[in-house]
């Protein structure tokens, strides 16, 4: 017996529940003395309660809990969330964006108000994704969807003084209301089909039969456009360049990298588990390939991404829109999932999770490194990165790793995890969408290597001055590129558990 | 482990140098890569291979684990070394010390970023030159490439961002087409492969196991990915008419570097050739070796006229460079052993004496800050030490006998002459010699103009001799070049027992 067996099934959720006690104690720190700036403290509680839920997630994960080897998934509450490896892997990924971004906003919120609401919010919204990757019922998804979300849109709007934050808070605010209707209708249509909004419900009545196919198609449809907004896929993406432009750059590398894991996570679980593609190309009324909604989805989204992010003349637009590329990258996952003799097979799932885990370190890492400019205070084009080396090599390195990596170059963790990416689609088939992605990637070294460029080669322009030297971003970005390229060598065990976990869906 | 602790400790360096403050970096640097130098010597003292590490012969040193599983074809951790990449790893730590040394009266600024990164590549030098396994392999391939789009890119000449970037462009895109070539093989190979490490590959490739793939036939994918790795390697030689990157790249980079680009970047691309093209596919090789005779020729002829052509010293170095690397191509397609044999050993050969040259030119360069030929003349008079170095680097490259580049030469003609892959292969080998005249034809040019004769400078800098620390390495060099020349036979018979095995395949050669 070990101890995961001798404890009550609840204790799996301990992630999320460690978690949302930290952002209630960060409220408590911040009401003792809401006048003393303790921005130590909060920073150093943030990071504390999210290392802490990573930790435990990463135990878990090795310990095998509601995996296979030790009985399978746990599911809790009459089945509305279950523990399994997929949702303690995505837990992993927003644990370590949470600890990089509340670290680094040690100093990005120095001198700022409402200190403690912003690190609240952030775990707040963490605990939110924490209960998307464990959502197993479309109720649970669409909850634990708005507890991620409304955090993220006053996260986006927090430097009430600027024009362009509140702009993009609004703006993000209402397309995110309009996909939650959208995908509030969607799971209506879907209950209104199955007659139930538990995933493996959902599953069991379509295998049954059904006469509603088109109703259960628009239904499909509609959950994919609020994965859609919740990933910045095409096309509920026009919302992120304004929300991640706008945001204050830590609230971005959130956004983008954790949030958009969570819309990967739940959008893995419903489309593999709730409509299994072996049940839903083989309806007797029709079938509702998703599939192939997906591939053409991950098409555009990482073209229009990547050739938008190719024009930009902003540094952090230029990562929102490469933003946008990468989720299409990770869109192959869901598209290339092939079925053979009724065995799906989830090998590319594995690899777009495993990718989105080496994508949260360097895309953190980037915005992270954009969020030290800001607070130089040195402006945000490509011109205005002229010479940044010269001042700051240390933080330019970690940028170029973050910007190669990006690109897939060898030989940092983007390259090998793009690699697996690229393969494991082609192992499915799907050269085309490998093909492709490589030509993509190909083109996003162009944008990617402007940065390297203007910090590494042209000279300032004017007079740089470099006034402080953040530590707690330093140690965050600096923890980032080496968590950059160690995922090289040791991608192996992340794309292993990846597999493995992902396999464990179908 | 012998070789992981040389490339760990030398990535450990890179990372030192890089946080050291400036002061410090290139003496620093220096030191720390001596280490790396005794490794590669010790390596070398206890060398034990036998035969060719892709051809079922014994690597030294080997390691062979897996490193990622992933659907179909494992990719392993695998290193090793053989006859071919011993001399290579040799030469490419020592020249990267002498480079280092080379770079303290240059480099003026962010000197510990320009050591942390000479460092860097030299770690991936070596990588590529022990890695067995073709994703390993691949890796630092391309991380090669980071290195120096930053050394050409900040620290080069006033046309250095053109420069860099070209280079970088250039060089990815031959990568790229390489990659799709070498992963179409693979395709073909379909199952009787379980990973991409090169022996394995190599022997499926030999044992008949390509088969067609995406509608082509066995024959024709092998042609196509032939060309395709032809292609992407012949940027990196570079190999006439793709060489336009090399001069650019020379030119505006600063001396310390253009060491490393002419005496082992570009030994990058001949040794990938040998070990993919010429190893993995010879029958495919055969078949094409008009064509590539043809670009041998042509690389050794117009890289020489066009060195005869140029004003700037650096750029009839750089361009010597074209021609000379044709000669390797040349030994290469003889597939004989002292042709292959020859290319190999010219490998080396080159990167010292072009190291040297361009050290040289560098030395130069410092105190007059001039390259243009026409700016000076008798500079014998004031650094006669640089200049007779000069001089006899020179007669290095012009293949004086008993210095490295006669030994090369002549195994690569020799090997020429007795090739059997054409009819014409003879007559291609005479215009090939052709060159040798021409060679000498514009060093003793550009000597004569520039060292000798009256003194007469177009310059407001005092010429002095050349400090201490700027004249060693070309001493260093030198003495190698002629120790090589005497004695080829360090590498020779290394090189032969690993080239014989790539020459018994098929037996028709």
């Amino acid at each position: 017996m070990t101890l995961l067996q001798t404890v009550p099934e609840w204790t799996a959720t301990a992630p999320a529940i460690v978690l949302a006690v930290t952002g209630l104690v960060l409220l408590l720190i911040d009401t003792i003395d809401p006048d003393t700036s303790s921005n130590g403290v909060l920073a150093g509680t943030a990071t504390l309660g999210s290392l802490t839920a990573g930790g435990i997630a990463g135990w878990f994960l090795t310990q095998g809990t509601g995996m296979e080897s030790t009985g399978g998934a746990i599911t809790l509450y009459g089945d509305a969330l279950v523990v399994d490896g997929m949702s303690l892997f995505f837990t992993l990924i927003f644990t370590s964006v949470a600890a990089m971004v509340s670290v680094a906003s040690y100093d990005y919120l120095a001198g700022r108000r409402y200190q403690g609401e912003f690190y609240s919010l952030v775990l707040f919204a963490t605990t939110g994704m924490t209960l998307m990757a464990m959502s197993n019922s479309l109720a649970t998804v669409f909850v634990s969807l708005e507890l991620a979300s409304l955090p993220s849109y006053a996260l986006v709007a927090f430097l009430k003084k600027n024009r362009g934050s509140i702009e993009a808070g609004l703006k993000y605010f209402l397309i995110g209301a309009l996909s939650s209707a959208v995908f509030a209708f969607g799971i209506s249509l879907v209950f209104a089909v199955t007659g139930s909004l538990l995933l493996p419900d959902i599953a069991a009545n379509l295998s049954v039969g059904s006469d509603l196919v088109g109703v259960l198609g628009l239904g499909v449809l509609m959950i994919a456009g609020g994965f859609a907004f919740k990933t910045a896929s095409v096309p509920f993406h026009f919302w992120a360049p304004e929300a991640y432009e706008g945001a204050p750059a830590p609230v971005s590398a959130f956004l983008s990298s954790a949030s958009k894991a969570a819309g990967f996570a739940v959008a893995f679980r419903v489309f593999t588990v709730a409509f299994p593609l072996g049940t839903v190309t083989t309806l007797s009324g029709g079938s509702v390939d998703w599939s192939l909604l997906f591939a053409v989805l991950a098409v555009v989204t990482m073209t229009l991404g990547n050739f938008a992010a190719a024009t930009q003349e902003n540094v952090k637009r230029m990562l929102a829109y490469s933003s946008i590329g990468h989720a299409g990258y990770a869109l192959i996952g869901l598209a290339a999932i092939t079925v053979d003799g009724g065995v799906a097979n989830g090998d590319v799932l594995g690899a777009s999770m495993a990718h989105l885990l080496v994508y949260g370190f360097m895309n953190t890492g980037a915005f992270l490194f954009i969020a030290m400019v800001e607070k130089w205070g040195i402006g945000r084009t490509f011109a205005d990165y002229n010479g940044i080396a010269s001042k700051a090599p240390i933080a330019a390195t970690a940028m170029t790793v973050f910007m190669f990596s990006l690109a897939g170059l060898p030989p940092f963790g983007g390259f090998v995890s793009k690699y697996a990416l690229f393969y494991s689609a082609i192992e499915s088939g799907f050269w085309w969408l490998a093909a492709v992605g490589a030509v993509n990637s190909a083109l996003s070294l162009f944008y990617y290597s402007r940065v390297v460029k203007a910090m590494w080669i042209e000279e300032p322009s004017k007079s740089l001055e470099i006034g402080s030297q953040p530590v707690g971003l330093y140690v965050a970005i600096i923890f980032a590129a080496v968590g950059t390229v160690l995922l090289l060598p040791g991608f192996q065990p992340v794309i292993e558990t990846a597999q493995t976990v992902a396999a464990a869906l179908f | 482990m012998i070789i992981e602790a040389l490339i760990a400790v030398t990535f450990l360096a890179a990372l030192v140098t890089f946080v050291l403050p400036d002061r410090y970096a290139g003496k620093a640097a220096f030191a720390l890569s001596l280490v790396p130098v005794v490794g590669s010597l010790f390596m070398w003292q206890q060398y034990d291979a036998s035969g060719n590490a892709l051809l079922g012969g014994t690597a030294a040193f080997e390691t062979d684990v897996v490193w990622l599983q992933l659907g179909q074809y494992d990719l392993h951790w695998m290193v090793g070394v053989d006859g071919i990449s011993m001399p290579l790893i040799v030469l490419t730590t020592i020249l990267s010390t002498l480079a280092i040394v080379s770079a303290w009266t240059p480099i003026a600024e962010r000197q510990s970023q320009f050591f942390g990164l000479m460092l860097f590549m030299e770690a991936n030098l070596l990588g590529v030159f022990t890695a067995l396994d073709f994703f390993v392999w691949f890796i630092f391939w391309e991380a090669v490439l980071v290195p120096m789009y930053f050394l050409i890119g900040v620290w080069g000449g006033p046309r250095r961002k053109y420069a860099a970037i070209k280079f970088f462009v250039y060089t990815n895109i031959a990568s790229l087409v390489m990659f799709i070539g070498f992963i179409s093989l693979v395709f073909g190979l379909g199952d009787s492969i379980s990973s991409l490490r090169l022996p394995e590959i190599a022997q499926a490739l030999q044992a008949g196991q390509l088969g067609g793939f995406a509608g082509l036939s066995a024959g024709a994918l092998a042609s196509v990915a032939f060309i395709a790795m032809f292609f992407g390697f012949a940027v990196k030689v570079p190999v006439a008419p793709l060489h336009t990157w090399l001069p650019d790249a020379h030119v505006e980079a600063p001396t310390p570097v253009s060491v490393m680009l002419a005496g082992v970047l570009l030994k990058m691309g001949t040794y990938a050739l040998l070990r993919f093209n010429f190893t993995m596919l010879p029958e495919t090789a055969r078949s094409f070796a008009l064509p590539i005779a043809l670009l041998a020729v042509a690389s050794v002829i117009y890289g020489a006229l066009l060195a005869l052509a140029q004003q700037d010293l650096k750029r009839i170095v750089a361009y010597s460079s074209v021609s000379s690397m044709g000669y390797v191509i040349l030994g290469l397609i003889a597939y004989t052993t002292y042709g292959v044999g020859g290319a190999t050993f010219q490998m080396v050969a080159h990167g010292l004496i072009s190291g040297l040259m361009f050290m040289a030119v560098g030395v130069i360069y410092n105190t007059t800050h001039t390259r243009m030929v026409t700016d000076m003349s008798g500079m014998a008079d004031r650094m006669p030490v640089t200049a007779g170095i000069f001089v006899a680097g020179a007669f290095g490259y012009m293949g004086l006998p008993l210095m490295a580049g006669f030994a090369a030469e002549f195994f690569i003609f020799k090997g020429a002459f007795e090739s059997t892959v054409m009819e014409a292969m003879p007559l291609f080998t005479g215009a090939a010699m052709f060159g040798i005249v021409i060679v000498a034809g514009y060093l003793l040019f550009a000597m004569q103009r520039t060292l000798f004769g009256p003194f007469k400078f177009d310059g407001d800098y005092e010429i002095t001799k050349a400090p201490f620390h700027d004249v060693a390495p070309l001493a260093v060099l030198l003495l190698l070049t002629i120790v090589l020349g005497v004695s080829p036979d360090i590498f020779f018979t290394m090189i032969q027992d690993a080239v014989n095995p790539i020459l018994e395949l098929g037996g028709a050669f």
